[in-house]
């Protein structure tokens, strides 16, 4: 039963202060109490404990998060670009289209390659789903899917079936067939539910487990041929909107990154949140490991991408300019990580200098956002997704 | 589920983080700078978008001729 607060005036001695006043007959957890209008007052004040309490958690945070910075700024002895200054300086870099895909009557969301170097699959607005041969521009495949606004979309490492979702709050998984006449769309498996839109998945190393990230602020990761929930990550105070993976020769963590400005690492395999960063102004879009596994890079809605290293773990790099002004949708690595490519809502993808934090080149060619950016698995070219509804090669 | 808590939750949320991430090891970024940046020198070398591609071996480049797969 909840309290109840009545009021009625009766004259007499106060229980608190036992002065003679008008007094308030109050029930305190169904306990008559008379008390003068003075202690009612003292007493409603008390009522502010949960949000003193409110208030010394903030400051307790506020002083935790200023210890470690000061840890963090312990070890920034220097700038990643004044180490950066022997390295001789990129060529000039002429990157064009090679190939345009058309096809998707919508904003283009997502992309991904297969691991054959030549696949790759989209999703869009529409809700269509489009498997393409990059050489030919052929389309191999095409799905569509129950809802719009399929967000996210993954190639599935054998390259047999694909993985995608969005505001049907699941990741639904397709296998791929060889026979073009058959349909897709009666063998999909839903695996992943959250009780808010897919940002992001991606198949961990093998075809049989799924990471996911959703607008619930959480991310998921799920068993594909049984459906079964194996670790969820808490942590995030806002949607999630992008994860990766760390390349496989570092280990089982995973990166997110979300509308609270934090980029989270985590431990796969406990659903601990290891490391966490919290230096953009603005929703982090995009987060992609470094190919070497010690860092990563991010892209923002405050114009800015930046670089966080993990083994000393703080930022180290901000790739931005004045004549930025608007946000980074996606971003990533060259193979070798010298090069940064990020797709812009400004129609431009700007390809930076990663040790050196200078612009190399930009690329102009979308009429609208660019909303997905990938390097081939090979390095030979990378991949454009745009809300012009096309998909560019550049190589 | 960040969407169902309670200020006071996710402030509960933040601060254990936070304490735990204050212990954890760190190295000074001279080092790992340094590191990052002998492992581009050395992938550099391979990486197909910075050394470039002969225009006969990239499948990418030219449109319209033969590919044998």
């Amino acid at each position: 039963m909840c309290d109840q607060t009545f009021l009625a005036i009766t004259f007499g001695p106060c229980d608190n202060c036992s002065q003679n006043k008008p007094l308030m007959n109050i029930y305190l957890k169904n306990e008559p109490i008379n008390y003068c209008s003075l202690c009612v007052e003292l007493m409603a004040c008390q009522g502010l404990a949960k949000g003193e309490t409110i208030h010394t958690l903030k400051t307790e945070s506020e002083t935790l998060k200023a210890k470690l910075e000061e840890e963090r700024a312990k070890l920034h002895d220097v700038e990643l670009h004044q180490v950066a200054e022997k390295i001789e300086a990129l060529g000039q870099f002429v990157m064009k289209t090679r190939r345009t895909l058309k096809g998707h009557g919508n904003k283009v969301l997502c992309m991904d390659w297969c691991r054959d170097k030549r696949r790759i699959v989209s999703s869009s607005q529409d809700g269509k789903v489009i498997v393409w041969d990059a050489y030919t521009t052929n389309k191999e495949h095409a799905v569509t899917m129950p809802c719009t606004w399929v967000m996210a979309c993954a190639y599935a490492p054998s390259g047999c079936a694909v993985a995608c979702g969005g505001l049907d709050n699941k990741c639904s998984v397709y296998p791929l067939s060889l026979d073009k006449n058959e349909n897709l769309a009666a063998k999909k498996k839903s695996v992943a539910m959250h009780t808010n839109y897919l940002s992001s998945c991606s198949f961990t190393n093998s075809d049989m487990q799924i990471l996911t990230s959703s607008g619930d602020g959480t991310c998921a990761l799920w068993d594909v041929e049984s459906g079964q929930l194996l670790q969820s990550f808490h942590g995030h105070s806002a949607d999630v909107l992008s994860l990766n993976l760390a390349p496989s020769e570092t280990g089982n963590t995973f990166v997110s990154g979300g509308c609270d400005k934090k980029a989270n690492v985590w431990d796969m395999r406990s659903g601990q949140n290891v490391q966490s960063f919290e230096t953009h102004e603005s929703d982090i879009n995009c987060v992609k490991y470094y190919p070497s596994g010690d860092a990563f890079a991010t892209g923002s809605d405050d114009a800015t991408c930046r670089l966080y290293d993990l083994r000393a773990d703080r930022e180290v790099a901000i790739y931005s300019k004045e004549s930025i002004i608007f946000g980074a949708s996606s971003v990533d690595f060259s193979l070798s990580g010298r090069l940064l490519f990020a797709g812009y809502n400004d129609y431009t993808i700007n390809v930076w200098d990663v040790l050196k934090g200078t612009r190399v080149a930009i690329l102009f060619g979308h009429e609208n956002r660019v909303s997905t950016v990938r390097v081939s698995p090979d390095g030979t070219a990378f991949c454009s997704g745009s809300w012009d509804s096309t998909l560019r090669i550049w190589a | 589920m960040a969407r169902d808590m309670s200020d006071k939750d996710i402030l509960k949320m933040e601060l254990e983080q936070l304490q735990k991430e204050v212990k954890n090891t760190r190295e000074p970024v001279s080092k790992t700078a340094k590191e990052i940046c002998e492992w581009v020198e050395a992938q550099s070398a391979e990486d197909p978008l910075i050394k470039g591609v002969p225009e006969d071996k990239n499948p990418f480049k030219e449109k319209g001729g033969c590919i044998i797969t």
